[in-house]
């Protein structure tokens, strides 16, 4: 399958891995990507905490370009893929807003294209069963717990991909690689977001209530598919409590067997190394 | 005359607020209620009430993570998160003083970035975030860990046609 890609800015930074990873694993499933031409920030929080017709046009200005292709548009950054379908679903709802908008970036909005996150086209479009035969090392070993954060599912009526209280997807993505999954309660709470660096204080207490969760639960790792939930447990947690974070494309490329990893895996803050050697995964 | 109640409502466009029968089931289910100073359906009632100083002056609209659980949760489908969105915008255009300045000087750093090259740099805003908010020496030590992995990218690829991202601002500025 065709689709259009949206990196979002912290591809090129914090999230290196993650954008690394989703293009080899897109690569190895037969998703081809092509990036939106000279896209711009989505505004993330910052936007929609502002100004909110801002919050709507800067999505906008991408979501017109990417129109021009027609391909439906994959984004894997949580924050990113709640603005787009937040813009959109705006949009497409209020005609003097749209307008306005409109005007302001100098193209139509039309509606057809689809906002899209991984999670969703791995598990839909291209299958667990698929997923499965790519994968030549099983994960044998690893007990994370998924964790999807709040901007992936929330509001419901915007994100439509799972479901927003006990989704199962990214479980059922980690299981076809061979994973032990673990249930939990905590895969939709909140890690405190943007607040990270502002009131760094409160990010620490919510991010070690989800460490100190999930080993109860009996994981060694946790799983996301945000850059910001990453950061946040990655960084915030404190020293005791902290467990390997990953992207789950980067276990992804790990089961299926692709380059990559070693050099993904350097990029973290709390190393992963110790957990992935002592399994033998690498 | 508007009612600060009206006001609200007429910019969230959406269920009136007072829809609200304080089941406290946003409260409950709030990340952020542990340290706000007035809980998600107190704001409700205080707005109800004319409050709008101590509402607009309150940490709770700036502490809101918009993780939209509340919403999600709502009975009543009051959209909680898009109040705290309006509510933040009419402390800022009421030129009054912030509660948490922090949270404010994160948010202008950011969009600070955008403005300047279309996509967020991220150390470039680090760097105006602790000289807006005076906040120099935290995370020092995670910086330069951060840096020396190569987790930081000070060139980072920017948006060519930046002057149409800078026009969206332009047209969009409220204050």
């Amino acid at each position: 399958m065709k689709v259009s890609i949206y990196p979002g800015c912290s591809a090129h930074g914090t999230a290196k891995e993650y954008s690394q990873s989703i293009e080899a694993v897109s690569h190895a499933l037969g998703i081809e990507t092509h990036e939106i031409d000279d896209w711009s920030c989505c505004g993330a929080t910052s936007a929609h905490s502002t100004n909110y017709k801002l919050s709507v046009a800067l999505p906008a200005r991408n979501l017109m370009i990417a129109q021009k292709k027609g391909l439906d548009v994959m984004i894997p950054c949580a924050a990113c893929f709640n603005r787009f379908k937040s813009a959109q679903h705006h949009l497409e709802k209020d005609k003097a807003l749209r307008a306005e908008v409109e005007s302001i970036i100098g193209a139509k909005f039309t509606d057809g294209i689809s906002i899209r996150n991984p999670i969703d086209i791995i598990a839909n479009d291209i299958g667990l069963e698929a997923l499965g035969k790519k994968v030549v090392k099983k994960l044998e070993g690893l007990r994370p717990v998924s964790y999807y954060g709040c901007l992936l599912l929330r509001p419901p009526e915007v994100c439509r991909f799972d479901d927003y209280e006990n989704p199962v997807l990214l479980d059922k993505i980690l299981a076809a690689c061979g994973a032990d999954v673990k249930k939990w309660s905590f895969k939709t709470d909140c890690c405190g977001g943007s607040l990270s660096i502002s009131r760094t204080d409160i990010v620490a207490k919510m991010v070690n209530k989800l460490a100190s969760m999930a080993k109860e639960a009996g994981a060694n790792c946790i799983v996301t598919a945000c850059p910001l939930c990453m950061a946040n447990l990655d960084m915030r947690a404190d020293a005791g409590l902290k467990m390997p974070v990953f992207y789950f494309t980067e276990l992804l490329a790990l089961a299926m067997g692709l380059p990559g990893p070693d050099k993904w895996f350097k990029l973290h803050i709390t190393d992963p190394m110790p957990l992935v050697q002592s399994l033998k995964l690498m | 005359m508007k009612t600060f109640l009206d006001e609200v409502n007429e910019r969230i466009d959406g269920v009136p607020i007072q829809r609200c029968y304080h089941c406290r089931k946003c409260t409950a289910g709030c990340p952020m209620a542990f340290v706000m100073e007035y809980n998600p359906n107190k704001v409700i009632k205080m707005i109800q009430m004319g409050k709008k100083d101590q509402v607009l002056g309150s940490s709770t609209i700036w502490l809101c993570a918009s993780c939209e659980t509340c919403i999600t949760r709502c009975p009543n489908e009051v959209d909680i998160a898009r109040m705290m969105d309006v509510l933040r915008q009419m402390a800022l255009e009421s030129g009054k003083a912030v509660k948490e300045k922090s949270v404010l000087a994160f948010h202008e750093a950011f969009l600070s970035s955008i403005k300047s090259g279309g996509r967020l740099n991220e150390p470039m805003m680090m760097v105006n975030y602790k000289l807006k908010s005076g906040d120099l020496f935290s995370d020092m030590a995670l910086g330069l860990d951060m840096f020396t992995k190569g987790k930081l990218s000070v060139f980072a690829p920017k948006t060519k046609d930046v002057a149409s991202v800078r026009k969206i601002f332009e047209k969009t500025k409220t204050a």
